[in-house]
């Protein structure tokens, strides 16, 4: 365990938006004025924001191990302990989520009953923080479990027409996931218990369990039953486009930016910790499903004529992405899949906003129904743009630098799912122009050319979005600093674990520079040695518009 | 056999030898029963019919006398150890003052809530009281009982009473079916455990369960058909008495027919003092055998989850949704049971306790829901309670979240505990079906949460999509898309000009604090879960 902190900041990251969540609970609606609960809402996320902003400055880049831990035993009977910390893969999730919940309060207001949707927005923002901060895997499964319960009743309250039907399916497929995650949870616990004589439920503690090679694949099996679900990984995401489609606009931007990434976290932090041997046996198993849901998620998005439904597929293929890095199992591909985490988040998160206010102004999300939107509505169709050229990759702008460090990660590795993916590279290009085009260029119809522009609030809004995704486009070394120790120390664990020989020179060390254009120095801890990163390279730069 | 023994050898005196009496180890038991007794003969030296009020007040001092009482037992048993009494009938320990503080406090929340139902329903007398208290004298009779013979006394006399409360509303024909079926499944059931109790008595030569422990332990029986005959009966009589599927065809019928405060406290009591008795039968006198009863211990609880959830889901009437979902809980218990170690135990006690509190509290707020002669049960009266009574909705959806195991309630941690033991024993198979029925079950009490949640009608709904759109052009668009949708979405049936118009349910001040009890344990000890936990594990060590 790191040292302790006199200031427990992470619990007081979690308490702030439960106790904000039971506050407009209890305040009576009739009790105040009518904008009340949101601006206590937004205040809240703010308060939340400014503390995660706290751990950040408190945050020690270069040091890979748990910081700003804190340890309390909460059921001793049952071992759990009320364990948090943080390092560089959990770092930048607690950051965006804390950046996006005010935006989404204030960009993607409910049509009906503001005081209920700010009230299990707030809690599903205390219960994603910590799910990113437990370190104790039954508090995690709490946490992880509790997201469900506001998820479930955003859809099923504030969405649209087949809101009833999604819920249900959202909630009964990820429920079944995790119902194999706790059973999970329970034997390595007992499992660790019959070799050491503690029960513990403490990621420290249970990452030096040993499992035989059945009981481990077994097991890595049953926790990614439920991170594949949640992520979600094809073929497992079949609940996802309605989930997302028929989402309140404030409900898609947080599952899809936030609460995918649980699934993506839990993998990289539980899966790989626990279980280093089973994820080098199942990579390619992973590593297939990946590509395909790259390959998948893209040519489907293709054949959408809807504008939710088409971000719902390409989310699939960018989950694919991250968990392409994430089984690279070396330095670049995970640091990569944790960047593209935070990437993919911010990226997706612009997008539905948009998107949602194009529903406010045209109630309609039918590709075939808007036309021409560029002329009436030219910065909508401008920040449209970056977000859209961030997420097809295109140098500059954030959706790059992740996307690059994955296919970089993936080529040493496993060449061949690499070059398939690249593939996937280019037909995101292709849906998300093709939709660009059909929304925003052409002759507007009459009531097209009546669309408004974004108002100033609304520039607000997505203004720090837009400024991040650029900022971290040019410049993610402040991320790369933090994300790469703790990735390292990951590497060197599944290596030890495995035994896998590291040629000599090439240990994971931290990363220098990571701009994008240096990128390439990046190449190290590679098992080939001429693996000839420039070929890698070639994709994601030789796809721009 | 001693008391025989004398008879025989010393025909010149025939004294009977009553055993030596510790009333300390059946106190709660004697104030429950005494209660009873008192409240009945004060009732008949009256000419004027006894108030609700007195009886409530009467049985509300019972139960905590019988608390205090369990109180004070504890400390005794913790600074004294656990211990055997009244010629090895009685086991005074850990375990049993673990279930006879559980009946207690069932008791007192389930006094406060018939005190509103029966002014509500205008029913006279004290009737209600006197038979709450017998039956759980017998219920607690259960958890002491160290002799089959004793858990059968505790079982009629707890079974008795309670065939008589689920005829108990007399206005409804219903109830009265209710309680018939009960009675002749009840009655046959009881006749099964009893020729099990002789099968028993029969292969092992006693009925005292240390001693058929002892002999089992030192003697392996070559041709055990008879010991096992008798652990299948047992078992079935067991099974009819906790609703395990295949013996639970009468459970939602007679949810559904007696009143709801009845149905609470039989979820609560009956199965409470059911489950220790089960626990100490199999666990602590079969453990020897186990592996001949775990088996179908495990069928029968893969069966309780997985049809109780299932059937649950396609419930339109609430107390029969809570009658499948309690078959589902009791499938929860059963893992513990099967798992028959410490662990188990421990989180089978944890398990009973919490569904007491989730399940009394339950019944509370349908009592409430249900207006003037137990009519408005159906999920759609439910719809838009949120609006019109926040505060009951708040409540009903806390409960049923801790019902489903959300987390930060008691009930996940009950689920957890369960799980864990299953796990523990490498019932891995078990454990998943559990989860996976938790998932399901998840479902359907989300379902009543939501409906509670949602607009009543066409008129509120468009009205609100109206107020809230973000752009006026297309505000009243999106309204309307709602309003349609709701209608297409929601699967109960339309929204009738009755549904609409029902006013407020009134809500009794002593039916609220009890629903308020049972909220404040669910998420306190939810939040803060060390002192339960810690109790049900000490009642476990001080198992005998």
């Amino acid at each position: 365990m790191a040292t302790s902190t006199p200031f427990p900041y992470l619990t007081v990251l979690v308490l702030v938006p439960a106790i904000g969540a039971v506050l407009v609970a209890v305040i009576p609606r009739h009790a105040v004025a009518a904008w009340f609960h949101e601006a206590l809402g937004v205040a809240v996320t703010v308060v939340t924001l400014c503390v995660a902003a706290v751990v950040a400055f408190k945050f020690k880049a270069g040091y890979g191990g748990f910081q700003l831990v804190s340890d309390h035993m909460w059921a001793k009977d049952l071992g759990i302990h009320w364990s948090l910390g943080i390092d560089g893969i959990s770092l930048f999730l607690v950051l965006l989520t804390a950046v996006l919940f005010p935006l989404t309060i204030l960009g993607a207001r409910a049509r009906r009953d503001p005081r209920s949707f700010v009230g299990w927005l707030l809690l599903l923002e205390a219960a994603c923080m910590g799910s990113f901060v437990s370190l104790d895997l039954v508090l995690f499964f709490l946490f992880f479990e509790l997201t469900l319960v506001p998820a479930y009743f955003l859809i099923g309250g504030w969405g649209y027409a087949r809101r009833g039907y999604a819920a249900i399916k959202f909630f009964v497929y990820t429920f079944a996931g995790s119902a194999f995650l706790l059973v999970g949870i329970l034997a390595v616990a007992f499992i660790h218990q019959s070799q050491t004589g503690v029960l513990t439920f403490e990621l420290p503690a249970l990452m030096h369990t040993h499992f035989s090679g059945s009981e481990g694949v077994l097991l890595f099996l049953a926790f990614t039953a439920a991170f594949a679900v949640k992520a979600p990984i094809f073929p497992f995401h079949t609940w996802s486009p309605d989930a997302y489609a028929e989402a309140p606009t404030a409900g898609s931007v947080l599952m899809v930016a936030v609460m995918a990434k649980l699934g993506t976290y839990g993998i990289i932090r539980f899966d790989l910790n626990l279980f280093p041997q089973a994820s080098r046996t199942l990579a390619p198993l992973l590593l297939t499903l990946a590509v395909i849901g790259i390959v998948y998620g893209a040519l489907v998005a293709c054949a959408q004529r809807d504008l939710k439904r088409l971000l719902a597929y390409s989310s699939l293929a960018q989950i694919g992405f991250i968990a392409l890095g994430t089984f690279a199992l070396n330095s670049q591909g995970l640091s990569g899949g944790v960047l593209q985490m935070v990437n993919h988040g911010l990226v997706i998160a612009t997008l539905f906003i948009l998107v949602g206010w194009i529903y406010e102004r045209r109630a309609t999300w039918q590709v075939s129904s808007l036309k021409g939107l560029q002329a009436p509505a030219p910065v909508l169709a401008g920040i449209f743009t970056v977000a859209m050229m961030a997420s097809i990759g295109v140098p500059g702008l954030n959706g790059f630098v992740g996307e690059f460090l994955i296919l970089i990660g993936t080529f040493v590795a496993h060449r061949w799912w690499a070059v398939v993916a690249t593939g996937g590279v280019i037909v995101a290009a292709v849906y998300l122009l093709w939709g660009y085009q059909q929304v925003f260029h052409g002759e507007p119809t009459a009531e097209d050319a009546k669309t408004r522009d974004l108002s100033w609030n609304e520039r607000l809004i997505v203004a720090p979005l837009i400024i991040l995704i650029v900022l971290l486009g040019v410049f993610p070394k402040p991320l790369l600093d933090r994300i790469t120790p703790s990735v390292n120390q990951l590497v060197v664990h599944v290596d030890q674990v495995t035994n896998t020989r590291i040629p000599a020179g090439l240990e994971p060390r931290p990363v220098a520079a990571a701009t994008p254009r240096h990128a390439p120095s990046l190449a190290i801890a590679t098992p080939r040695p001429p693996a000839d990163p420039g070929s890698g390279t070639a994709a994601p730069t030789g796809r721009t518009p | 056999m001693p008391t025989l023994y004398l008879l025989a050898t010393s025909p010149a005196t025939p004294t009977i030898h009553t055993p030596h009496v510790d009333y300390l180890s059946i106190l709660p038991m004697l104030i429950m029963l005494g209660g009873a007794l008192f409240l009945m003969v004060v009732s008949s030296l009256f000419r004027k019919i006894l108030s609700v009020r007195t009886g409530t007040l009467v049985a509300s001092a019972v139960s905590i006398a019988a608390l205090v009482a369990a109180l004070f037992q504890w400390h005794q048993v913790s600074t004294h150890g656990a211990q055997v009494t009244i010629a090895g009938a009685i086991a005074f320990d850990g375990f049993d003052v673990f279930i006879q503080i559980v009946v207690a406090i069932a008791m007192l929340l389930t006094a406060l809530i018939g005190d509103g139902y029966l002014r509500r329903e205008g029913v006279e007398g004290p009737e209600f009281h006197v038979l709450a208290m017998a039956s759980a004298s017998g219920a607690m009779m259960m958890g002491a009982a160290n002799d089959l013979i004793v858990i059968f006394l505790g079982l009629e006399i707890m079974s008795i009473a309670l065939y008589v409360l689920a005829a108990f509303n007399h206005k409804r024909a219903e109830s009265g079916e209710a309680a018939l079926k009960y009675f002749v499944l009840g009655a046959f059931s009881s006749a099964v455990f009893v020729y099990g109790i002789a099968l028993v008595y029969g292969a092992t030569g006693s009925s005292n369960l240390p001693q058929i422990a002892d002999y089992l332990s030192r003697n392996v029986i070559a041709s055990n058909g008879v010991l096992l005959a008798g652990l299948a009966l047992l078992l079935v009589g067991f099974g009819f008495k906790i609703a395990a599927v295949p013996f639970h065809m009468w459970s939602p019928d007679v949810y559904e027919g007696s009143p709801s405060p009845v149905a609470g406290f039989m979820a609560a009591v009956a199965k409470a003092g059911a489950f220790a008795a089960l626990l100490r039968v199999f666990v602590s006198s079969f453990g020897t055998v186990r592996a001949d009863w775990q088996p179908i211990i495990w069928a029968l609880a893969v069966l309780s989850l997985l049809v109780g959830a299932v059937v649950a889901l396609m419930q339109r009437d609430v107390k029969r949704m809570m009658a499948y979902s309690s078959i589902n809980h009791v499938g929860f218990i059963l893992l513990g049971v099967e798992a028959a170690t410490a662990r188990g135990v421990s989180a089978s006690l944890y398990y009973v306790f919490t569904y007491m509190f989730l399940v009394i509290g339950s019944f509370a707020v349908i009592t409430v829901m249900a207006r003037d002669g137990d009519t408005g049960n159906q999920i759609s009266d439910y719809r838009g309670l949120a609006r019109r009574q926040p505060l009951v909705a708040l409540a009903f959806a806390v409960l049923l979240l801790g019902q489903a195991g959300a987390p930060f309630t008691t009930g996940f941690l009950a689920k957890f505990g369960v799980v864990s033991a299953a796990v523990d024993t490498h019932g891995y198979v078990l454990a998943v079906v559990a989860m996976v029925s938790a998932a399901i079950a998840a479902f359907f009490y989300l379902r009543l949460a939501v409906t509670m949640y949602s607009p009543v009608g066409l008129v509120g709904n468009a009205a609100d999509g109206g107020g809230e759109g973000g752009a006026s052009a297309v505000a009243g668009a999106v309204g309307g898309d709602g309003a349609v949708s709701n209608l297409q979405v929601l699967t109960d049936a339309p929204p009738t000009e009755a549904v609409t118009e029902r006013g407020l349910v009134t809500v009794p001040g002593l039916t609220a604090l009890a629903i308020g009890v049972s909220v404040a344990f669910t998420l306190v000890f939810g939040i803060f879960p060390g002192p339960i936990l810690d109790f049900a594990h000490q009642a476990t060590l001080l198992f005998t």
